[in-house]
């Protein structure tokens, strides 16, 4: 099993989620978060003081997978996220050791 | 007695009064959350505070009978003598109510200084300033402009308060913003405003109150007022719009703040013109408003004074052009009570003007100095910074603005 963390441009939220369903992942637990890679900041001007402010929103979603699923959801992803401008994100793909379904107590696999 | 113009003027001290919670929300919004109470309630205090001054001492010191031209006498200590017949500065309203109305200008004139000093001045030192500061700068000056003193007399035209409200309050925010020092972090660290809706609506609540304001000024629902009402409009949105236009031009972008700012520079340059200039007249004092306000701003970078809510560049710099737009624009054919300006054959005007807008800025930064040199010296200004990172709202008083 792999843990997928994409961080994306928030507005692209709802194109992710479908392509994701379309393939036939069913669920998904996301999070608005705030950071900057190479896109850096904002400006923001109040009575012509300029500001950057570096951290700007972001929407990270995290999906827990089989690992032969991963290389297709990775790029279903990609492709539902890109605008072709920076700061559309990144995805880490990363192992994941167990999986617990708390209302049954399946393990693996099979709680996915 | 007059009912008609006592009612309005009963609506019209009415709606000064709005002005300084509007003020509160105006200056509240401009600054960090964790500051947000204390600074609107630096505005909403002087309701307490300074009312309390006016009625005892203050309105004899402003309006009582002129002494050598510099001081009203103790005629009216503690509204001795004053009533609900009509007094000397009306024969159409009661005394009680002029006093009443002339209240809320005081208020208000403390409250703008506190945009100098917000996010980082001692409850107790704030109090003493303010007691100090209505006592030995705006009685005198309100008495000099208007109480019959020296300034009157030589002809100066304030119609609502330009001189005695917005240039006294802003140069005593320039001592102020000197003497307590910039804020931790400024220049180094961004403060953006933290919420510009309250701020907005705060320009709008102070935009409504300066009818009460600037017509109310004419003391009588008449046609002086009529046209105060309608060069206050009109400078204001003029110079909500130039401000706008102008930061777009310059900064790239026009912003809600801008405009809510230009609006409050257009209402303060036609303070002291309302009642004097038509409402072409008022176009053209709104629009450079905005313009030169705007650009002002830069002045706090420049000489390194630390004028949190830019009180000098709205205030002094609207108000000052505001005094000398009067002496330009000024018609006798609009208010006969008035005089000429530049443009209608009388430059002296303009000369009478710029001396006596002098006269109280060297006044009110002298005596504002020296009585927040004391106050540092004695009780001390600042907050420790501890105090200040912490945010004033907790700090000072126990409470915060916001539990989300």
């Amino acid at each position: 099993m792999k843990k997928i963390e994409a961080v994306i441009k928030p507005f692209k939220l709802d194109d992710v989620k479908e392509a994701l369903n379309e393939i036939g992942v069913q669920g998904m637990t996301i999070s608005e978060v705030k950071g900057y890679g190479r896109q850096k900041g904002h400006k923001e001007i109040y009575r012509g003081a300029e500001y950057v402010v570096d951290f700007i929103p972001k929407v990270k979603i995290e999906i827990v997978l089989p690992a032969d699923r991963i290389e297709e959801a990775v790029e279903v992803i990609r492709k539902a996220a890109v605008t072709d401008k920076i700061g559309d994100g990144k995805i880490f793909v990363t192992p994941v050791e167990s999986v617990v379904r708390v209302r049954t107590g399946e393990t693996g696999a099979d709680a996915i | 007695m007059d009912t008609g113009d006592t009612a309005f003027m009963l609506v019209a001290a009415a709606l000064v009064m709005f002005m300084t919670p509007g003020l509160a929300l105006f200056y509240g919004g401009l600054v960090r959350s964790r500051n947000v109470l204390s600074t609107i309630l630096q505005s909403f205090i002087c309701l307490g505070m300074v009312s309390l001054i006016w009625v005892t001492y203050g309105y004899t010191l402003a309006f009582g009978t002129d002494v050598g031209g510099l001081i009203g006498n103790f005629e009216y200590l503690f509204l001795n003598g004053v009533g609900t017949e009509p007094g000397p500065y009306s024969d159409t309203i009661p005394h009680l109510l002029f006093v009443a109305f002339q209240l809320m200008f005081a208020v208000i004139t403390a409250a703008l200084i506190t945009g100098a000093f917000a996010e980082r001045i001692k409850f107790s030192a704030f109090l003493l300033f303010t007691f100090f500061w209505t006592t030995f700068i705006y009685l005198p000056v309100c008495h000099w402009v208007w109480g019959g003193g020296w300034i009157e007399m030589h002809g100066t035209l304030d119609f609502a308060g330009g001189t005695v409200i917005h240039i006294n309050s802003a140069v005593a925010a320039l001592a102020a913003a000197i003497i307590i020092g910039p804020r931790k972090g400024w220049g180094k660290e961004a403060m953006p405003p933290h919420n510009i809706s309250m701020t907005v609506m705060g320009a709008g609540i102070l935009w409504l109150g300066w009818f009460g304001f600037n017509a109310g000024s004419a003391l009588a629902a008449d046609g002086i007022a009529v046209n105060a009402f309608m060069t206050t409009q009109i400078a204001a949105g003029a110079a909500a719009f130039s401000w706008l236009l102008y930061e777009w031009k310059s900064h790239g972008k026009p912003t809600a703040l801008g405009a809510a700012s230009g609006a409050v520079a257009g209402l303060v340059a036609i303070t002291p013109a309302a009642g004097f200039v038509s409402p072409m007249a008022a176009i053209a004092i709104g629009l450079v408003a905005g313009v030169i306000c705007c650009m002002a701003i830069r002045l706090k970078a420049r000489f390194g004074y630390d004028d949190a809510l830019d009180v000098v560049a709205i205030h002094g710099v609207g108000g000052l052009w505001g005094a000398l737009a009067t002496g330009l624009f000024a018609s006798l054919a609009i208010n006969p009570d008035g005089a000429n300006g530049l443009f209608y054959g009388n430059p002296g005007q303009l000369g009478i003007q710029l001396i006596d807008a002098l006269a109280v800025i060297a006044f009110s930064l002298i005596g504002s100095l020296i009585i927040l040199k004391l106050i540092d010296r004695f009780v001390g200004l600042r907050v420790s910074e501890e105090e200040e990172i912490q945010g004033l709202d907790l700090s000072q008083h126990s409470e915060v603005g916001y539990t989300l």
